[in-house]
């Protein structure tokens, strides 16, 4: 069985907790119990109906409000596959939610209200997962019962977002459009009758086809070492397993192998997954690997097959979209967490910081703010075995954080 | 029925092994947060695996209320020599002696809360810089929002509103002295993947998770275990029903499902046709809508 990763988008008030708590129900996903808590809760705040929200909106803050400040994560299971949903806020001010449950996702949903059309918050999520190479959008124009089930306003919409889709500079995701109303459940899970004129699928019927996951397996392959693991018992005396998760790629028993950044090479002994050894790893799979030659290997090297080895680099540029009040300052030193490697690194330019309303460039930054998306030039203290981000997503990123409060304050997807 | 949701999704054990390797690698002292229940079982096969052929590199911490299950003490004591990890053992009793905690009283009293001081300590005594548990975060709304790598401070609070954020599989696992991190291999997992992991990896488990008949007290509609320190007013008959348990805690918060699955299959069977999510045994839950939040707030698990 496969997993299916979502992100949801959307402003405030456009009813994507109605629609994920209408797919939780028409999959009978919830239980009981969840709803009768629903029930008392929607009471207490003095609504007649159910509202959905509560569900997602898991803590006190957010109920009090009626937002969603963070990140929810919802799993629920079809006949097809399972799926966990990133629900992410629509506010401005948590851009950076937004990129952290898009991050991972295979499929972004953004919601657009269809009295509305396309608004400020439409601009931001479609930059976003255009920046993050999110293979599928679906944009779900929703309270179709509001505009009469119109097909005018549909397309009108639809050709508004692919012009929008079509002025940004950079990754262009698949796109699949569909009328719905999530409250009265229109071609959630199956096809309404009140749009005749559309010729696609239901919601769920799209999300159970999509291809979940992506090619991986046939980019280079990429081996950030985790552990080294040493038993040092007497069965097991002089063994020396190397253990990490594959990136991307395949690795197979006996392929010859360059560890990096020292650049020597050997073969793979053994591939075991516990007690079961594997002829073959692909991208994804946990496992420990052990070698032909003992080189000096510790945490933080990266193993790749010696046929596909990646440039090694201390001077890069990036997109970097900033995390934290605490701004970034130019030639300050932060640590960039890489694969399992840490390594001092600093801002040395900002080029330009991308305004995603406008389309604009804005030059001459020397500062970056929370949620800012800029193109910036850095220097790392030890070199990096990183490839650009639209060939290879896993091994083109990586995180800033800052030393002196640990926090993470900012993610980076290698541009070149 | 439903062969298809019978199937654990592999990826899930290669993000949980993932998950394990980075707590053991970015901290100096981790230990795993020991129930005795099916999750942290589940974790403990897991963290076989990731550092197989060699042993699991932390002690296993079991937080004793004093009010457990027979079988799971059994079990706990069987699956530590089994693997051949250390146990630590936390009790709730000797915090009670020292005047560190006081007892709740009546009918619905509890150790549940109690714990969390008897946490605080051990880690501290111990200086365990990250804890690994099996909570998951379908579990509950308030560990929906929770991070896998969750950072608490000097008094083991955990601040919903001031998360760091977690990108792609990146995990911050950098503190200030006094702080400590709660690791959570098993996040993205629901019970039902639990259920068949559990199922496929052959997994022995404590017996009360399967039918069997036991002396329960029926208040309120729900059925409670019963041993001598559990509250009973003259009033209140025990009754033999056949039962078993979908989660276990403490016996004094974990009620009784009328049940006559006795085999991991027929409890696969039940959970798909359930209509009472896992956590509607748990009176330790039911106490407030944000009973959750509120006690990870002081430093529960």
């Amino acid at each position: 069985m496969d997993v299916l990763r979502i992100a949801t988008a959307g402003s405030v008030d456009d009813g994507k907790s109605t629609l994920i708590g209408r797919l939780l129900f028409e999959t009978n996903s919830i239980t009981k119990d969840k709803l009768e808590a629903l029930e008392k809760a929607s009471q207490r705040k003095g609504i007649g109906f159910l509202d959905l929200s509560l569900l997602t909106d898991g803590l006190i803050a957010e109920r009090e409000q009626g937002i969603t400040i963070d990140v929810a994560h919802i799993y629920f299971n079809t006949p097809k596959r399972k799926f966990i949903i990133a629900d992410t806020p629509g506010h401005v001010e948590y851009t950076r939610n937004m990129i952290t449950g898009a991050s991972k996702a295979n499929v972004s949903l953004i919601l657009i209200d269809a009295r509305h059309g396309i608004v400020e918050q439409t601009y931001r999520h479609f930059l976003i997962a255009s920046l993050l190479c999110v293979p599928t959008v679906v944009v779900c124009i929703n309270k179709m019962d509001l505009v009469a089930f119109s097909e005018k306003i549909f397309n009108n919409i639809q050709a508004d977002f692919e012009n929008l889709a079509t002025s940004v500079d950079g990754f262009k995701p698949q796109l699949i459009f569909i009328p719905i109303s999530s409250l009265l459940g229109d071609n959630l899970t199956s096809l309404s009758l009140q749009t005749p004129w559309y010729t696609g699928h239901s919601l769920l019927h799209i999300l159970e086809h999509i291809q979940a996951v992506e090619p991986v397996s046939k980019k280079e392959s990429r081996l950030p070492i985790q552990y080294v693991i040493r038993p040092r018992n007497e069965r097991f005396h002089d063994f020396r397993g190397y253990a990490g998760r594959l990136l991307s790629g395949r690795l197979a028993v006996g392929d010859p192998v360059t560890v990096l950044p020292s650049g020597r090479s050997t073969r793979i002994n053994k591939l075991l997954q516990y007690t079961h050894e594997l002829q073959e790893a692909v991208a994804g799979q946990s496992f420990t690997l052990t070698l032909e030659d003992d080189l000096d290997i510790s945490r933080g090297d990266m193993l790749v097959k010696s046929d596909e080895v990646p440039k090694v680099i201390s001077e890069f540029k990036s997109d970097v979209c900033w995390l934290h009040q605490q701004p970034l300052l130019t030639n300050k030193t932060y640590l960039l967490q890489h694969g399992t490697s840490r390594t001092k690194a600093k801002v040395t330019h900002i080029q330009y910081v991308v305004d995603p309303i406008f389309q604009r460039k804005i030059e001459s930054r020397e500062t970056l703010g929370m949620n800012d998306i800029a193109r910036v030039i850095l220097r790392t203290a030890k070199p990096l075995p990183i490839d650009p981000y639209r060939v290879n997503k896993a091994n083109g990123s990586f995180i800033l954080i800052d030393e002196t409060t640990n926090q993470t304050v900012g993610v980076g997807l290698n541009a070149l | 029925m439903n062969e298809y949701l019978k199937e654990f999704p592999r990826e899930l054990e290669d993000e949980a092994i993932y998950i394990i390797r980075e707590a053991a690698a970015q901290f100096e002292r981790p230990a795993i947060l020991f129930s005795g229940g099916k999750d942290s079982i589940t974790l403990v096969r897991l963290a076989q695996k990731a550092f197989y052929p060699g042993k699991i590199p932390f002690p296993l911490v079991h937080i004793d209320t004093g009010h457990n299950f027979e079988e799971t003490i059994l079990y706990r004591d069987w699956l530590v020599e089994n693997v051949g990890a250390d146990l630590i053992i936390g009790s709730v009793q000797d915090d009670i002696n020292a005047g560190r905690v006081t007892e709740e009283q009546g009918k619905f009293a509890s150790r549940n809360a109690l714990q969390t001081v008897t946490l605080l300590r051990i880690i501290e005594e111990h200086k365990f810089d990250a804890c690994l548990g099996g909570a998951r975060r379908d579990e509950e709304k308030a560990r929906a929002k929770e991070r896998i790598f969750s950072v608490r401070n000097d008094f083991g609070q955990w601040d919903s509103k001031n998360q760091r954020p977690e990108l792609f599989d990146f995990l911050n696992g950098r503190i200030q002295p006094g702080e400590n991190v709660r690791v959570f291999p098993i996040s993205n997992w629901t019970e039902l993947d639990v259920w068949n992991y559990i199922r496929e990896e052959e997994l022995p488990l404590p017996s009360i998770y399967f039918a069997h008949e036991r002396a329960v007290l029926e208040r309120d509609g729900v059925l409670w275990p019963y041993a001598d320190f559990v509250y009973k007013d003259s009033k209140e008959k025990l009754i033999p029903r056949q039962v078993r348990f979908r989660t276990v805690g403490d016996m004094s918060c974990t009620a009784a499902l009328p049940s006559s699955a006795s085999t991991i299959e027929e409890i696969i069977e039940e959970i798909i046709a359930a209509t009472v999510s896992e956590r509607g045994t748990r009176l330790d839950d039911k106490r407030s809508e944000a009973a959750m939040e509120q006690r990870k707030t002081n430093g529960y698990f």
